[in-house]
């Protein structure tokens, strides 16, 4: 039971940060329709950020948000450099430019930091935490869910309940009668980069203290979140979130219990898991069926 | 000519014939080649060989039937796996293991494309990339290992070229792929003004109209997998001969990506962009090298995102656009097709199919 | 009078397909000038272009300032409000959304909490209906509620694209006197594009008559309505 608790928690603890980084993905895909292959190599970037700025001695939660306002700066001024440019460009060739970013910040990150891999510190402390009945989990994963929820409702509230949020929202439903109100679209687009940056670096930050910090290190959690908000529906954020903290519970349960799997396979497994779902409910599991006009 | 004015020429040549001559000069080109550099050089050409199969593999399936794949490192590996295990078990001759490995990677690819027909965009890639992930954990993984070698991989004796030919073995090898370059592309280039092909160029256009009309789209969505799977394949089990070692840690998913670039960056939807690409993939990583020691990857990446800004077409895209304005240029005002990209406010479609 | 809008010598095209070939036309303030013509003439074209959707040659002058080059948040900014063709609502969002969108780019944060009652005067049935789906609203509504996201915008000038479209006669009857109410009261001004020309030149003051992309008519409309033979020749009754 122990364990079976423990594993539980800690597949809600990466979870919640593959939740954190499919939120990420789907805001950008439901204003343009595209994913950002690149989101989790700026969020790596974002967390060798932090890294230094504690390594020059700042307090962790201090260096915790200015990472976050340095990330969604960089956010937006990808949009308008790299991205503004080619927005009118066929799909693939836009893939490909994502696949550059990707490169590049990969290998700036390699050449600025080394490929060493780093520990990076957890501002939770290394106890067990109680949970119930005698029952304890890692401390860090109690708190990365904490803090990844902290941040999923404030994303949640600000696009509720916020002039702007409603803006970005109407914005990336419908361009077109945004600009007849007098929303800056072009701008919109930016600031939701901005924020799906600053959102993954939180995911990163939250990561770094299990894989370690080198830069593949968001390779597969980039993979586990896309995957996450297929399986929700890649065009519902709710849904989203809740494919990512489920991919994270069904990484660790079978890692955990099915013999076979270990750690190489875990990996196929669980996007095998996914694609099957995916092929008997296209849309994903809360997303809406887009009809098709012909 | 439709109107029955008369053709339009440059030099008493018409357009086609020029098409010819162009032809013809590369093949020459290729053929001389050995002897005009050196034997790593020749060995990087092979490289570029072996890639634009594997990349023309994909384009068969991306620009062709608008199937978005990010695992074809995947069928690369195998193709590549079946070679060397044929070669090291059962000392297949390196020549017959090719088509084998083609036939293998036909299977694959269309079993594989027969569920996966049934996803599109974003979910396809993510069903692709799983594949490309799988495929290397499932060749390190340990009850396989008498077959696969494990980690370490199989190591396998270098061919020797036939006795009476005076050229030695990076040439021979060259010249050995350079043969199975130009069928299978002969081949593609056949394939796609069949009548299959206009099948499968209608799927990629739309889909439910051809559905309509009596395609079996789903049979064909999974036969043009099985077939760019093939091409990959063969890519694969060339990569084997020519570089006499596989191991699972040499095909990451970062070769299907590769695949994918190549692709894009040589021109969607263009038999000669597989070659542009594969120039592209072999030579990119050693510019990129050459202008920064320390950082190459920030280079690479920055060069391919200016390809992109400069040529979203793809090298074919803008050479196409050159070549109709050149003749254009030449013919005067009569004669010449109508330009390359045109530019819209929405974003494009990759053109049609050409040669 | 200097007029509101001023449009000499417009051009307009899709791609490198020419729809408007240098027409005139002219907006006073508080005044209501109306675009008729056939299918396919190009009106709708016109009020897209003055909106800088589209390419566009010739000068667009509004309140003194040349728009033609801006870009459409801009010009919208400038105090133009367009309910385009298709009612352009936010079919996801409530209707409450919708409108305080259409109050966005306002700073005066207390006129705008009057101005939607004020809106919902106009319009009773949007205040039975706020925190419904816009896309759930029937023709009518969210013709409605269009106009009435222009209306938060408080614009100087209202662009309106076939208002009458697809709604009941009666419906349209009540549309329009709205129309007239919002301009007598408020002073905004108005442009309106119309197939239905009687309906048109009952409200407008100024009438223009495109067939094909060039201004074959103008004049007050009390005129061309009084006129039987350009009424036969052009609008068909």
């Amino acid at each position: 039971m122990d364990l079976f608790v423990q594993q539980f928690v800690g597949g809600l603890a990466t979870g919640g940060i593959y939740a954190s980084l499919a939120l990420a993905l789907v805001m950008i895909h439901r204003a343009t329709e595209l994913i950002n292959f690149a989101q989790g190599e700026m969020a790596m970037f974002s967390t060798y950020i932090a890294w230094t700025l504690i390594n020059v001695g700042m307090p962790y939660w201090a260096a915790f948000f200015l990472t976050i306002i340095v990330s969604f700066a960089v956010g937006v001024l990808v949009e308008r450099v790299v991205i503004r440019p080619v927005e009118k460009a066929p799909l693939l060739t836009i893939i490909v430019v994502f696949i550059g970013l990707l490169l590049t910040f990969n290998s700036l990150a390699g050449w600025i930091w080394t490929y060493t891999i780093k520990p990076f510190s957890s501002p939770f402390p290394d106890r067990p935490f109680g949970l119930f009945a005698d029952i304890t989990v890692r401390m860090h994963d109690a708190g990365a869910i904490l803090v990844t929820l902290l941040v999923l409702i404030l994303v949640y509230l600000f696009f509720r309940f916020t002039p702007l949020g409603l803006a970005m929202r109407g914005a990336a439903l419908n361009p077109e009668s945004s600009r007849l109100v007098g929303i800056r679209v072009g701008w919109m687009l930016a600031l939701g980069w901005g924020l799906a940056a600053a959102i993954g670096s939180v995911a990163g930050m939250m990561v770094a203290p299990i894989t370690f910090l080198d830069p593949n290190m968001m390779a597969f959690v980039l993979l586990y979140a896309f995957a996450g908000a297929l399986l929700g529906g890649i065009n519902s954020p709710g849904g989203a979130v809740v494919g990512g903290f489920m991919v994270g519970v069904l990484e660790n349960m079978a890692g955990t219990y099915v013999p076979f799997i270990g750690n190489e396979l875990k990996l196929t497994l669980a996007l095998l898991l996914i694609i099957a779902v995916v092929i008997f409910r296209p849309s994903g599991l809360f997303g809406k069926p887009v009809v098709v006009r012909v | 000519m439709s109107n029955g004015a008369p053709m339009p020429t440059i030099a008493g040549f018409s357009g086609v014939a020029w098409r010819k001559i162009g032809l013809a000069a590369l093949i020459i080109v290729a053929v001389g080649l050995p002897f005009m550099v050196s034997d790593y050089r020749t060995f990087q050409f092979n490289l570029v060989l072996i890639w634009a199969i594997g990349i023309l593999g994909l384009n068969l399936l991306t620009g062709f039937s608008g199937q978005i794949s990010l695992g074809h490192g995947a069928f690369y590996a195998i193709g590549a796996y079946t070679s060397a295990i044929l070669m090291y078990q059962w000392q297949v001759p390196y020549y017959v293991t090719p088509p084998i490995a083609g036939v293998v990677c036909l299977a694959v690819g269309f079993l594989f494309g027969y569920p996966a027909g049934r996803l599109a965009g974003h979910y396809l890639a993510l069903a692709t990339f799983a594949l490309a992930v799988a495929v290397p954990q499932i060749l390190k993984y340990d009850p396989l290992e008498p077959w696969t070698g494990g980690v370490q991989g199989i190591f396998l004796d270098r061919p020797e070229p036939p006795f009476w030919l005076p050229i030695n073995t990076d040439q021979w090898l060259y010249y050995f792929s350079l043969v199975i370059t130009v069928i299978l592309f002969v081949a593609a280039w056949n394939l796609l003004r069949g009548r299959s092909g206009l099948a499968i160029r209608a799927i990629r256009d739309q889909q439910i109209a051809a559905k309509a009309m009596g395609v079996d789209t789903t049979f064909y969505k999974s036969l043009i997998f099985g077939v760019s799977a093939l091409y990959t394949g063969v890519a694969g089990s060339l990569s084997a001969t020519v570089i006499q070692f596989v191991a699972p840690d040499s095909f990451t998913f970062l070769d299907s990506i590769r695949f994918f670039i190549g692709m894009v960056v040589g021109g969607l939807g263009s038999i000669a962009g597989a070659i542009y690409g594969g120039i592209f993939i072999v030579f990119m990583p050693n510019i990129a090298e050459e202008i920064s020691k320390a950082a190459p990857g920030v280079i690479y990446g920055i060069i391919l995102i200016g390809f992109m800004y400069i040529w979203p077409l793809g090298v074919a895209g803008f050479v196409r656009a050159v070549c109709a304005r050149l003749v254009r240029g030449l013919m005067g005002s009569g004669g010449g097709e109508p330009g390359g990209a045109k530019e819209g406010t929405e974003r494009q479609v990759p053109g049609g199919f050409t040669s | 009078m200097v007029a509101l809008l001023d449009v000499k010598n417009f051009q307009a095209a899709y791609g490198s397909t020419k729809v408007l070939f240098g027409i005139d036309f002219a907006v006073q303030e508080s005044g209501i000038s109306t675009i008729l013509g056939a299918n396919g003439a190009g009106k709708t074209t016109a009020l897209r272009a003055v909106c800088g959707m589209l390419n566009t040659a010739g000068s667009v002058t509004f309140d003194g300032g040349r728009i033609d080059d801006m870009a459409t948040e801009e010009i919208v900014r400038k105090g133009i409000a367009h309910v385009p063709e298709g009612r352009g609502t936010f079919a996801s969002l409530s209707v409450e959304d919708n409108l305080t969108l259409g109050a966005y780019i306002r700073k005066d944060r207390d006129q705008v909490t009057s101005d939607f009652e004020r809106v919902y005067d106009y319009f009773p049935v949007l205040r039975e209906r706020r925190l419904q789906q816009a896309g759930t609203l029937s023709g009518g509504e969210q013709q409605m509620l269009a106009i009435a996201r222009a209306l938060m915008l408080k614009p100087r000038l209202m662009l309106l694209d076939e208002p009458s479209f697809g709604l009941a006669p009666l419906v349209v009857q009540d549309l329009f006197g709205i129309l007239r109410q919002v301009n007598k009261n408020e002073g905004v001004s108005m442009l309106l594009v119309e197939q239905e020309a009687n309906l048109a030149l009952d409200l407008a003051d100024q009438a223009y008559l495109l067939e094909t992309g060039k201004v074959v008519i103008s004049g007050a409309a009390d005129d061309i309505k009084g006129d039987d033979s350009v009424r036969q020749a052009y609008l068909g009754y």
